[in-house]
C-alpha cells in the first residue's frame, strides 16, 4: 500500500486557532483525489493522531481536489505538554500513512 | 463601490513596494492590515507584548501612515501588537506618536480597546452570558481572576464605530482577523456575506494568490460581487488559489463564525476576470439569534528552566532513551530529597531531539541519527524552584553514565551557563463566547490628537 505522500501533491497542517489543528491534503488530479478520498481511512487517522473519532471533522472537496481533516488539538497550543506551537509537524505523520 | 487595500498579511511581514505604490495610486477607501494572531502561542497575550521587532514594526507602520496620507484615506490595524491586549495597543500608539513627531506630522488617532476586566467576565459567567465553544477548558471564577490578560474579539460594529470617528489612523486591540476588512463595505451597504467572505480571503494579503510573499492585495466591492486583485508583478489570483484560501487556518472550509452570525460560502462562485483578478459571488451571511464575541485569555501555569546537551558517542545515541528516562527518575528523586518541593510542584523532562522531540508519543518512525540533542525541560511552580532544579539537572546531563562500571562520560554543552531561564509559561484558558446586548458594551473607544 502506498504512503499518502506518494499519491497526494502536498500535505499541510496548521493551527486553526489555539484549540484545533487542520490538515489539508492537496491532490493535483481528480484521479489522485479520488484515490485519497476512497483510500484514506478516517478511523485510522483519528487513531494515528490520538483523538476520538467522533471529534474529527473531515471534508472531501472535489471542487478543489482536497481532503481536509480537522481535529481538536491533542494538546492545546502552547500548554506545557504541547511540542509543536504551530501544529506544523502533524502533516508529516499524516503524509506517511499508508492508504488503501 | 468600496475599495480596500491590504498591504500584507500582518504588520511586520513586509510587502512589495512597487505593488503598494500601485495600490495607493488606485485611491482606496481604506488601508487595512492585521497586526496579530494567536499563532505564536499564549505568551504574547499573557504578557501583552508583540512578537515582531519594534524597529521593523515602526519602519513598516511609518510607510503605511504615509501611504494613507497620500491616498487620502484612513488606515486601520487590527489586533495591534500581536495579541491586541491594552499594553500592546499602547505600544503601537507610542510608535505612532514617534513616527508622526519624527515626520513633523499630526493625525487624529482612534484607539479601540478590547480588554476585559476579570470581574466583568466573572459577572457575565454568573449571569449565564458565557457559552463554551468546542473544545473548551473548564472555567470558574478563580481561573478567570488568574488570567493576566482577557480580550474579546471585536467585530464590524466596534470597528465601524472607530472608523466613524473620522480618525486618520485607527489602532484596534483584538479584533477578528476579518472585521477590519468587512466593516467598511457593510457600512456602505455591501451584502454582509460578500464582505465577510472577501475579508476572510483577503486577511492574509496576497497569500490567496501566486507569489504570496508580495503581500499587496486590492479588494473591490460592488452590489453583488467582490473582486480580488494582487497588485505585484507576477502575482495572480485564480479561482483555485482564491477558493483554496478558505482552507487556511479554518477548521471548517465552508462556515466561519463571526460576531453576530456565520459566513456560509457553500454556494459561492469564483470566476476569473482576467489572468490576475477573481470575481466572487454567492456568499451568504446567516445572522445569529444572539450577538456574541469570542474571548481569549492567558494565564501563568508555571516557570521553566531549560538546558541542552548533545550526545555524539554512538553508544549513547543508541541508548539515549534509557539514559534520558534514568536521568528524569534520578533527578526527580534528588529534587524531592534536596529541596522542599513536593512531586506535584515540578516536572523534569529530557526530550530527545533527533528521536521523537517533535511528535512525542504520536511518533511512528525510528531511525538512528548521528547525534541527539538532549533538551532538559524543568517546569516548576516558581521561577526560583525551576532554576534550582535546573542546577540539579546540570550534572546529570553532563556526566551521567549508562552503566556504573564505565569511566565517567562527558557530553557536549553548547552554552555556559547551561541553564536557560525561560520565565513564566502561559496557557490559553478560554475558548468561549460572551453574549452582549450592546456590541460596544465590552469595548472602549478613545480619540486622541497626536
Amino acid at each position: 500500500m502506498p504512503e499518502l505522500r506518494n499519491v497526494a501533491q502536498k500535505v499541510r497542517s496548521k493551527n486553526a486557532g489555539p484549540f484545533w489543528i487542520t490538515i489539508d491534503v492537496f491532490c493535483d488530479t481528480q484521479e489522485a483525489f479520488e484515490r485519497v478520498r476512497d483510500g484514506l481511512n478516517t478511523s485510522a487517522t483519528a487513531t494515528l493522531l490520538g483523538v476520538p473519532l467522533q471529534t474529527l471533522k473531515r471534508f472531501d472537496m472535489p471542487e478543489l481536489n482536497v481532503v481536509k481533516i480537522s481535529i481538536p488539538r491533542p494538546e492545546v497550543q502552547g500548554t506545557i505538554r504541547d511540542r509543536d506551537m504551530h501544529g506544523a509537524a502533524i502533516a508529516s505523520l499524516v503524509a506517511e500513512m499508508e492508504i488503501a | 463601490m468600496t475599495r480596500i487595500l491590504i498591504p500584507s498579511g500582518a504588520l511586520g511581514l513586509g510587502w512589495d513596494a512597487e505593488a503598494l505604490e500601485r495600490g495607493i495610486a488606485a485611491k482606496p477607501d481604506l488601508i487595512a492590515i492585521d497586526g496579530g494572531s494567536t499563532d505564536s502561542g499564549p505568551s504574547y497575550l499573557g504578557r501583552g507584548v508583540s512578537k515582531y521587532a519594534r524597529s521593523s514594526t515602526k519602519a513598516e507602520w511609518a510607510v503605511l501612515i504615509e501611504a494613507a496620507r497620500r491616498a487620502d484615506c484612513p488606515l486601520i490595524v487590527g489586533t495591534a501588537g500581536t495579541c491586541g491586549a491594552g499594553d500592546a495597543v499602547d505600544w503601537l500608539v507610542d510608535i505612532t506618536r514617534e513616527v508622526l513627531s519624527e515626520s513633523l506630522q499630526t493625525a487624529k488617532i482612534a484607539i479601540l480597546k478590547s480588554d476585559q476586566p476579570a470581574e466583568h467576565v466573572v459577572n457575565a459567567l454568573e449571569a449565564g452570558q458565557i457559552t463554551p465553544l468546542t473544545p473548551a477548558p473548564e472555567i470558574d471564577h478563580d481561573l478567570i481572576r488568574s488570567c493576566t490578560n482577557i480580550v474579546a474579539l471585536a467585530g464590524i460594529e466596534q470597528v465601524n464605530a472607530a472608523i466613524e470617528t473620522g480618525a486618520d489612523i485607527i489602532i484596534a486591540g483584538r479584533t477578528t482577523d476579518t472585521a477590519i476588512i468587512a466593516a467598511m463595505p457593510i457600512e456602505h451597504g455591501v451584502d454582509p456575506g460578500l464582505a465577510w467572505h472577501a475579508a476572510k480571503i483577503g486577511e492574509c494579503g496576497a497569500l490567496c494568490a501566486t507569489n504570496p510573499q508580495s503581500g499587496v492585495l486590492q479588494i473591490d466591492f460592488d452590489d453583488d460581487a467582490f473582486v480580488l486583485t494582487p497588485l505585484a508583478d507576477g502575482a495572480n489570483a485564480t479561482p483555485h488559489t482564491v477558493s483554496a484560501h478558505m482552507l487556511y487556518e479554518n477548521s471548517d472550509p465552508y462556515l466561519l463564525h463571526e460576531p453576530g452570525g456565520t459566513l456560509d460560502v457553500t454556494n459561492a462562485g469564483y470566476e476569473a476576470l482576467d489572468k490576475k483578478s477573481v470575481r466572487v459571488t454567492g456568499s451568504e451571511w446567516k445572522p445569529a439569534k444572539s450577538y456574541t464575541v469570542k474571548l481569549e485569555a492567558a494565564r501563568v501555569v508555571g516557570y521553566q528552566t531549560i538546558l541542552l546537551a548533545m550526545l555524539r558517542d554512538p553508544e549513547y545515541v543508541k541508548n539515549a532513551n534509557v539514559w534520558a528516562r534514568d536521568i528524569e527518575d534520578r533527578c526527580t528523586k534528588k529534587t524531592i530529597k534536596r529541596t522542599t518541593a513536593s512531586e506535584d510542584e515540578f516536572s523534569i523532562e529530557v526530550r530527545l531531539i533527533g528521536q521523537d522531540a517533535t511528535l512525542g508519543a504520536l511518533e511512528t518512525r525510528e531511525a538512528s541519527p548521528v547525534e541527539i540533542g538532549a533538551l532538559g525541560i524543568v517546569t516548576a511552580k516558581t521561577a526560583e524552584l525551576a532554576a534550582e532544579i535546573g542546577k540539579l539537572l546540570n550534572p546529570y546531563l553532563l556526566h551521567h553514565p549508562l552503566t556504573a562500571e564505565e569511566e565517567q562520560p562527558t557530553f557536549a554543552f553548547p552554552f555556559s551557563p547551561a541553564e536557560i531561564d525561560r520565565g513564566a509559561i502561559y496557557e490559553f484558558c478560554l475558548n468561549h463566547v460572551m453574549h452582549l446586548g450592546d456590541p460596544m458594551a465590552a469595548f472602549k473607544l478613545e480619540v486622541v490628537d497626536a
